[in-house]
């Protein structure tokens, strides 16, 4: 049945470019990871302004990103955009469309995170003379970072298994990329993408326990 | 004023792209819930000791990207001379990756039913199935349903990634029609509110079994 030699010495020739690529990975995920952080924060305020406009902004953007294709939100932002003129690169293309995709993701878990805390909390840190803006910042986000912290990490998780997706459209800087790279060059394809699952297998796991220690340490008490 | 040269036969060909999309979620999905459950009940059952082959076979699953699973599956199908078509080799490794999750599920609903109750159901002399049938499966089923229905969601909107072996499924038939016809923006608007039109309902049914039969309430 197996008629057929593996090349394993090629892939592993190619391994320190894939490494590399491996790096591009991780940085398109912690940028895509702290601009969704930032975008998910405003969405969350935005929801609980009361306006109108800004409200219903921030819905439709947590629906559309939790409710399309991740791989349609790149699309998106890599074909869709050209039609008003504007030309991401696959790099771009592929941080923005993780980047909404995490946002809403984030927002719909700090939702659910707040929600946890009693309505009390915040009434309390108002008639102690806090704004608005202090009791948030100071009250609800810690309480809410600590609910949040397993869904954030799941969601860090999630971005580095999407930024494969930029492959699609072209990209070929990232692990993936650089692994179709090197696959559309000899054709070795099972040898250069079972080395690139273990790399992600790896990067993944050291993010999980790298999270779960930062939890024990973050939430000691 | 707007025009399109999109025409009645182009949405159906979209439409017929959707319908692929629908074809391979509930293969996967069926088939991939069938496993979950058994792994799922494999894995309450053995505890985390004797289960941790299983679990760290079906982490995998989870830890590396669908993308290149597909890929590699694809390329082993070839290199086994399994002969598949891409639409089996999709729904092989959709399943397997729906399976990874559906256990967690599983394991989740049946750890939620508490300890004391089915040893009540043990002593009143029904038997391990007997159990498992009448007393876990309708609690562990209240607490799973929400995240099954949420991670059916989650594959059908993964399946979109099986354009990468040739399958033309909705997102493959709108690029097709972008090809053609040049307009991308309005045509991937249209696909992206196929996949919410399909998608958002469901969710929000599932967001109300949530709230409906959240425990505390």
């Amino acid at each position: 049945m197996l008629n057929y030699t593996f090349h394993w010495n090629q892939a592993l020739k190619a391994l320190p470019q894939m490494l590399e690529g491996a790096l591009v990975t991780l940085q398109i995920a912690v940028l895509s990871m702290v601009i969704g952080l930032i975008c998910a924060t405003l969405l969350v305020l935005c929801r609980r302004s009361g306006n109108i406009f800004l409200t219903s902004f921030a819905t439709v953007w947590v629906e559309v990103a939790r409710n399309t294709p991740a791989l349609f939100q790149i699309y998106m932002a890599h074909f869709g955009l050209g039609n008003f003129g504007i030309h991401l690169s696959p790099y771009t293309a592929l941080l923005a469309g993780i980047t909404f995709n995490n946002a809403g993701y984030l927002a719909e878990n700090f939702r659910g995170a707040l929600k946890a805390i009693p309505d009390t909390q915040p009434r309390a840190a108002r008639s102690l003379g806090l704004t608005s803006l202090q009791a948030f910042r100071y009250i609800m986000v810690p309480q809410m970072l600590r609910v949040a912290f397993l869904p954030m990490t799941n969601q860090m998780v999630w971005a580095i298994l999407m930024t494969s997706l930029g492959v699609t459209v072209g990209m070929n800087m990232d692990l993936a990329g650089v692994t179709q790279e090197l696959n559309a060059r000899s054709f070795r394809t099972f040898e250069f993408f079972a080395f690139a699952a273990v790399i992600f297998y790896l990067l993944t796991k050291s993010v999980t326990l790298g999270a779960r220690a930062m939890a024990a340490r973050l939430f000691r008490y | 004023m707007f025009e399109t040269a999109l025409t009645f036969n182009d949405l159906l060909f979209l439409a017929k792209g959707a319908g692929m999309t629908l074809a391979v979620t509930a293969v996967s999905v069926a088939a991939g819930t069938v496993m979950g459950v058994v792994f799922g009940v494999i894995r309450a059952q053995f505890g985390p000791y004797w289960s941790a082959p299983l679990t760290f076979l079906l982490d995998i699953f989870r830890s590396v990207p669908l993308l290149i699973q597909l890929v590699l599956a694809n390329a082993f199908q070839a290199i086994a001379k399994f002969g598949w078509d891409p639409f089996t080799t999709s729904c092989v490794v959709l399943s397997l990756y729906t399976a990874a999750y559906c256990t967690e599920i599983v394991r989740g609903g049946i750890d939620a039913v508490p300890v004391t109750t089915r040893r009540a159901a043990r002593s009143l002399g029904l038997t391990w199935g007997q159990d498992m049938r009448c007393i876990v499966a309708p609690l562990a089923t209240r607490v799973s349903l929400p995240a099954w229905i949420g991670l059916t969601l989650g594959v059908m909107k993964d399946s979109a990634l099986v354009l990468w072996l040739g399958l033309t499924e909705l997102l493959k038939s709108s690029q097709i029609l972008v090809t053609r016809l040049q307009e991308p923006l309005f045509i991937l608007l249209i696909c992206g509110a196929i996949y919410f039109l399909i998608s958002f309902p469901i969710a929000r049914f599932g967001g109300y079994l949530e709230r409906r039969w959240s425990p505390d309430d």
